[in-house]
């Protein structure tokens, strides 16, 4: 049986009948949204032993087949994908059933949630050019709604500013469906990669123009960043934990990734592109975060360094810069959700963000002060913490391809990571706890519960790195690296 | 010729949400720049003194116009109308908090 419309239909479905459930009692929605995630988290690891003996995983819906119809398209990156937003999703909405309850409504949060979920899985399953808009519009709406769930006056503002470019976006990337379809009259992506092989001209690139700067707004590299920190600091903060570990990977760096490698193809030119939005990116986010007074300011500034870092090794083309790219993509989700779900316990506690009115947090907060600590480390790449093997791939796969230039910019990013990360943890966790702040708790079980799971795959991922690269990433990087034989793969001969 | 026009749209649309200070104005500019996207798609199925696809006994060799863009279309306005009202709502929201529509008077985060 073929499992993989379930990724949408289960949460489309439970988010419908979250929103009829309305007023009725909470519990009853915290156990279905939790229920639907666990299951689809569990039905996705799952299907690594299915991918294994099965191969290459293809649904065509409504029984049209692939040039005419919609299909969804399993294989290793599309697995890959899966299992972070799934994972990241359960982890969150655990942290949500305490984290939520100062806001009403709880189950239509729960509802909107769920729909980004659809959405997310929708993007990184279909094959399909317009489906894949339509399903990153289903995540964005509801991106822009739960941005500003608190209707206080800068979330309203940062949503607006969010809703004014991801629309921009939106409208481009139809823009260059369009056009894509003028040029080949196909939709589906294998099929427009196979017409589009070997042909260049002008209105080609002025499409693939079009999807680098539709993605690029939705993944948030630099020229294109300034969205990003006011919407991911002001949304609540599971809300950003989904937005910063998970929305612009899925609807940015992956469908970047998907159109460029295995539609389009990538060349010369698009090598240096990636490497020097991913540098730029690196860089600015870095030095941007240093000077943030705001914890969840500073760690959305850190997003767009990280993000940086990804663009950058995808850019170096050989099998260790994309290997670490897709680790890094991992990594990322993981302890950057942590953070920010122990920013949102921080503010929990204490009510404020302000860096300056925090202090010796940890004597008080032991659980977030100890997960944080960690989820620092492994940002800033110390061994043996997961982020350390990611940049060391980046590293290598810079210096194979004869980049050395690149090489030491990344490690001088990554000292800059560790600044900001140091200067964070320095100012909110250590140090004399501040007056005022004695009689604070540490946040509840479940949100305890949510950050020590992460933790532990922070740490898990970065002594078991070989076994994980073996089986979840290697897969997706043979996806990468046969690049553009993609059609043939899914389409059949 | 009229897919240059159709693009022209387009910039008037991106111009007046470049440029614009009311918010109000800006919601309008993105709808001019739905509006020129759902035209290209329409003028890339159009054919001249094509009818519709629609395969009767009389009606076989006929010239057809291309109806899947129409399809196209018809979904890319459902979703421009939940992002319309969904934006709309946002302002009424953002009018109640800083009585008024001036953007550069809706300052308050920075860094």
């Amino acid at each position: 049986m073929n499992l993989i419309p379930l990724f949408i239909a289960v949460p489309l479905g439970v988010a419908f009948i979250l929103a009829l459930l309305g007023k009725f009692k909470e519990v009853v929605s915290d156990l279905l949204a939790a229920l639907c995630t666990l299951s689809l988290a569990i039905l996705s690891f799952v299907l690594i032993g299915q991918l294994k003996t099965h191969g290459i995983f293809v649904y065509t819906v409504g029984k049209w087949t692939p040039p005419w119809g919609i299909n969804l398209v399993l294989d290793g990156l599309s697995l890959l994908m899966l299992i972070i937003i799934n994972t990241v999703a359960f982890l969150v909405i655990i942290y949500s059933v305490s984290y939520m309850k100062k806001f009403t409504a709880k189950s239509r949060y729960y509802a909107l949630f769920l729909l980004m979920l659809a959405g997310m899985n929708g993007v990184v399953l279909t094959g399909d050019f317009f489906n894949l808009f339509v399903f990153s519009e289903i995540a964005a709406i509801s991106s822009y709604a739960l941005v500003a769930f608190g209707v206080e006056a800068e979330e309203l503002e940062a949503s607006f500013k969010y809703m004014v470019m991801g629309s921009i976006a939106s409208i481009l990337i139809l823009f260059s469906v369009g056009l894509l379809y003028g040029l080949t009259g196909s939709l589906n992506m294998a099929d427009v990669g196979r017409m589009i092989q070997g042909r260049r001209n002008v209105l080609l690139s002025f499409s693939m123009t079009l999807f680098l700067a539709g993605f690029g707004l939705k993944a948030a590299v630099i020229p294109f960043h300034a969205w990003l920190p006011d919407a991911h600091p002001s949304a609540p903060a599971p809300i950003s934990a989904m937005l910063s570990g998970v929305l612009i990977k899925a609807l940015g760096v992956y469908a970047l990734m998907r159109i460029f490698f295995n539609v389009f193809g990538m060349g010369l030119q698009l090598y240096w592109t990636f490497m020097i939005l991913g540098c730029v990116s690196m860089i600015g986010g870095g030095l941007l975060a240093l000077r943030q007074e705001d914890l969840k300011r500073l760690l959305a500034y850190s997003s767009i360094s990280q993000i940086g870092y990804i663009i950058l090794g995808l850019g170096c083309g050989n099998y260790w810069g994309i290997m670490g790219a897709l680790f890094h993509l991992l990594n990322h989700a993981s302890f950057k959700s942590l953070l920010f779900l122990n920013s949102g316990a921080v503010e929990y506690s204490t009510g404020t963000r302000k860096l300056e009115k925090m202090g010796g947090l940890s004597k008080v907060m032991p659980v977030t002060g100890a997960t944080s600590t960690i989820a620092s480390l492994s940002i800033s790449g110390i061994p043996p913490f997961n982020g350390f093997w990611s940049k060391l791939f980046i590293i290598i796969g810079l210096i194979q391809a004869g980049h050395f230039v690149l090489a030491v910019i990344t490690i001088l990013a990554s000292v800059l990571t560790l600044a900001y990360y140091l200067r964070m943890q320095r100012y909110a966790f250590f140090g004399e706890l501040k007056e005022g702040l004695e009689k604070i708790k540490e946040a509840p079980f479940l949100m305890g519960f949510s950050v020590i799971v992460l933790a532990i795959i922070c740490l898990g991922v970065g002594i078991l790195f070989y076994p994980v690269m073996k089986i979840v990433l290697e897969p997706a990087v043979e996806v990468l690296q046969e690049g553009i034989r993609y059609s043939s793969l899914v389409l059949g001969g | 010729m009229i897919f240059f026009l159709c693009f022209v749209i387009f910039l008037i649309g991106l111009y007046c949400v470049i440029v614009k200070k009311n918010i109000l104005k800006i919601v309008i500019g993105i709808a001019i720049m739905e509006y020129a996207v759902n035209l290209f798609l329409i003028l890339l199925g159009y054919r001249w003194e094509g009818v519709p696809a629609i395969v009767t006994e009389t009606v076989t060799q006929a010239k057809f116009v291309d109806p899947l863009p129409q399809a196209l279309v018809l979904t890319a306005i459902v979703i421009s109308i939940a992002t319309l009202a969904l934006m709309v709502s946002l302002c009424i929201r953002i009018h109640q908090r800083y009585k008024t529509f001036d953007i550069t008077k809706i300052r308050r985060l920075k860094g």
